[in-house]
């Protein structure tokens, strides 16, 4: 057994509240300002968490339950990742799945939280949100096959690890296009441009941020810390996917995998600079776009 | 690694795709522009012991499909003044659903189809699949000018397809096939041109009217 799945842990869950701030400092400089200091959501989540909190007298034990379960889950969900490619801290066959099955239950309940508050534009935030995971559902699981057809193993650790190395060679197109795929889910997954605006203050358009309006505090915190981390895993994926393909060793492999985080975090404020977001009835089809893109990947597996 | 031909008919693909699911006319031309790009690196790819024959056939593919098209399209839509297409009769969404439905069938079919002397493997589901899906947009979109692009891409399908053959098909019949799609879309240009004129549109759904 050794430390590095653990380290990789370990740097990961500190280093997430880095990555939305990384993309924020690109999208700055690529417009021409100055903007906000990289690691000013480390900053945000001390002041959020030292505040007090506020509960609307019409909220029920359902609203302070979904930060709390959104940000296990998203813990859950990082010890199934392989980050160093050998292990993952938590594995077992199928682990695809139920990394999937985490990340939904903590939206699931983020959702009833919003719902909870009886506010209109939290319940209308709320449906836009679950309208897309709809549709990012499937494109996700869609990649996921892809992987797990090239390396023939049902566990994140495997086919993001080593077997995924040993048959980079022969499938790459279908790799690629899973990646590329992964990439717009991890767009969606985790409310970026061209899906959705973090920076938008106006409730009529958004969709993750109005959800968590009436949250304070350190719940508003956990929420905070919740969206960075998800951030982090996705960002993990699709950087994983190259660097199996670099073949060296683990601790190398997970260095390689900080610097493709922030390669990740870096690449997503340029998509948000370059493109604006899409309309709201738009976004499906992007999504299915990107179920169609790692079908084709899928296709050419099982030519 | 794999072959870069294959890269090339993958990347096809996925411009088509690209088209399928663009509501905007110039990005889908655009998306058929680079389609011609990729069409006119083909054979190259293919046989890389370049005779003139071959070479002949990415030149002309590209001053063609790349070049003279694209550019004739742009400036029909820029005279027209449309710029996307609103109510297609199979949504967006739908449509590429069914163009991935489309490239699952032709991968599943190919390989029935034994063709002697192919040079890849992936020539022939690719043609079908293009084919498949520009004859989807030909007959699904309303725009007289996205049906255009539709019949552009139905072409390229059939010329991926005569690609499988192209140390035996004659130079001349090539040369025909691709003339006769610039004069198709010049006519179609001109048609366009008219119908726009004529309805202050150009929903082709429209010509089924009658008026004097």
């Amino acid at each position: 057994m050794t430390f590095t799945p653990v380290l990789g842990l370990l740097a990961v869950l500190l280093l997430a509240p880095a990555l939305p701030g990384i993309a924020n400092r690109v999208k700055s400089a690529l417009t021409g300002r100055r903007g906000a200091p990289m690691l000013q959501l480390y900053a945000d989540l001390g002041k959020s968490w030292r505040k007090g909190v506020v509960y609307s007298p019409t909220t029920t034990i359902l609203f302070r339950l979904g930060p709390v379960v959104l940000v296990c889950t998203a813990l859950l969900a990082a010890g199934l990742v392989p980050l160093d490619g050998t292990t993952s801290p938590i594995r077992f066959t199928g682990d695809l799945v139920a990394f999937a099955g985490l990340l939904a239950l903590g939206r699931f309940m983020l959702v009833l939280a919003a719902l909870d508050t009886g506010s209109s534009f939290e319940g209308m935030g709320a449906s836009r949100e679950v309208t897309f995971a709809v549709f990012a559902e499937p494109a996700l699981f869609l990649c996921f096959t892809v992987f797990v057809v090239a390396t023939g193993d049902l566990r994140l650790q495997d086919m993001l690890g080593q077997p995924l190395a040993h048959t980079w060679l022969a499938t790459a197109p279908s790799l690629l296009l899973g990646a590329a795929s992964l990439f717009i889910v991890s767009l969606a997954e985790t409310n970026r441009v061209p899906i959705d605006d973090p920076l938008t203050h106006l409730e009529l358009t958004m969709v993750h941020e109005v959800m968590v309006l009436d949250h304070s505090g350190p719940d508003l915190a956990l929420i905070l810390y919740a969206s960075a981390l998800k951030m982090a895993l996705f960002g993990s994926l699709v950087v994983r996917v190259f660097v199996a393909g670099a073949m060296v060793s683990a601790p190398m492999a997970l260095g390689l995998l900080l610097i493709g985080l922030v390669v990740y975090a870096m690449a997503v404020g340029v998509v948000e600079s370059v493109m604006a977001r899409l309309r709201m009835n738009h976004v499906p089809q992007l999504l299915v776009a990107a179920s169609a893109t790692a079908g084709f990947g899928l296709i050419l597996l099982l030519r | 690694m794999q072959p870069s031909h294959d890269v090339l008919l993958l990347l096809v693909v996925l411009t088509n795709f690209w088209v399928l699911g663009t509501t905007r006319l110039s990005s889908m031309i655009r998306a058929a522009a680079m389609q011609g790009l990729l069409l006119a690196a083909l054979p190259i790819a293919l046989y890389p012991h370049a005779s003139l024959h071959i070479v002949g056939l990415a030149i002309g593919t590209l001053l063609v499909k790349a070049i003279v098209l694209p550019h004739f399209l742009t400036r029909a839509i820029r005279e027209a003044a449309v710029r996307r297409e609103i109510e297609p009769l199979i949504g967006f969404t739908a449509s590429l659903i069914l163009g991935a439905a489309a490239v699952a069938l032709a991968f599943a079919i190919a390989p029935r189809l034994e063709l002697p002397g192919t040079p890849s493997g992936m020539l022939i589901p690719v043609a079908l699949s293009t084919v498949i899906i520009g004859l989807l947009v030909l007959t699904t979109r309303n725009k007289a000018l996205t049906q255009v692009v539709g019949y552009l891409i139905l072409e390229n399908g059939i010329y991926v397809f005569g690609l499988s053959q192209a140390e035996r098909v004659p130079f001349l019949v090539e040369v025909g096939v691709l003339l006769d799609v610039f004069a198709g879309v010049f006519i179609m240009g001109i048609v366009v041109f008219h119908i726009n004129r004529e309805f202050d549109s150009l929903d082709s759904a429209r010509l089924t009217e009658l008026r004097d």
